[in-house]
């Protein structure tokens, strides 16, 4: 096969702006959420989850590691749960969560509202809502 | 406006993208399905922390229905696998050459998961 040119920009002359700084968070992103959900998983098979836990509820606290979560388990003593390891760990899950679910929503908006005062109004609102959420999260998590 | 677009809504549905445009369709069902699951999750669970009130008692009764647990694991499963896929082919632009294998590698991963998944759900609901 014939080898065709490369017809993308050299880096120093692409620019980096906001939307591309993006582009490049919902996927490092996603590598961290994958991260952090096995790092409670494991987390949660160190501690005892092996005898303690069905698939089914370790999977829902590897997906926020809330002590809220484990409610139903035969786990004996929550102490080791309700740690700020996994307090923070929960937070950052929910901090990075809600950054790149309502980016998204935002680009799939941009694809159908494409007038420039349209899509300001999606950024105001989508800023609104990462605030909200961060905040109602992480308050969640810290006061369960 | 340039960025008007040209395209109806039957043009669009004649389009024949194939495998990639289907995967690309269903990780923004599924996205926006999680980003509607969580977001009323995360709510309920604070209305209920702060203000006493029941309502994440009721829509967890919904949570634990195992049709919504079917539909929500559908989303959660493929938004991650295809994720990662998107993930790899972005961070390494030389394997975009093969983007339709990895497609069918992405399926071969999902489809005996999920399946498995549907098949716990369905014994745990039905008690077995």
């Amino acid at each position: 096969m014939e080898k065709t040119k490369s017809k993308s920009l050299p880096l120093t002359k692409r620019g980096l702006n906001f939307e591309m700084l993006m582009w490049i968070f919902t996927r490092l992103s996603a590598l961290v959420m994958y991260a952090l959900i096995l790092f409670a998983i494991i987390g949660a098979l160190f501690m005892g989850a092996r005898y303690q836990m069905n698939l089914a509820d370790l999977m829902r606290w590897g997906f926020t590691p809330n002590v809220t979560h484990i409610q139903n388990t035969n786990v004996p003593d929550v102490a080791p749960w309700v740690t700020p390891l996994w307090k923070v760990t929960a937070c950052l899950l929910v901090l990075v969560a809600v950054a790149h679910g309502i980016h998204g929503l935002v680009v799939i908006a941009d694809d159908y509202i494409v007038t420039p005062r349209g899509r300001q109004i999606v950024r105001i609102i989508s800023i609104l809502l990462v605030l909200l959420m961060s905040f109602v999260g992480v308050f969640v998590i810290w006061t369960s | 406006m340039a960025l008007k677009r040209q395209v109806g809504l039957k043009q669009g549905l004649r389009y024949k993208g194939g495998g990639p445009m289907l995967v690309w369709m269903l990780h923004r069902i599924s996205g926006i399905g999680i980003v509607l699951f969580v977001g009323l999750h995360v709510l309920s669970s604070f209305s209920s922390q702060m203000f006493g009130l029941n309502l994440a008692k009721s829509v967890n009764i919904i949570y634990e229905s195992p049709a919504f647990q079917i539909a929500i694991f559908f989303c959660v499963l493929f938004h991650a696998i295809n994720g990662l896929r998107v993930t790899i082919l972005d961070l390494w632009p030389k394997l975009i050459e093969y983007q339709r294998e990895a497609i069918w590698v992405e399926w071969a991963v999902f489809i005996p998961l999920y399946s498995l998944a549907v098949l716990v759900i369905i014994s745990t609901a039905a008690g077995v």
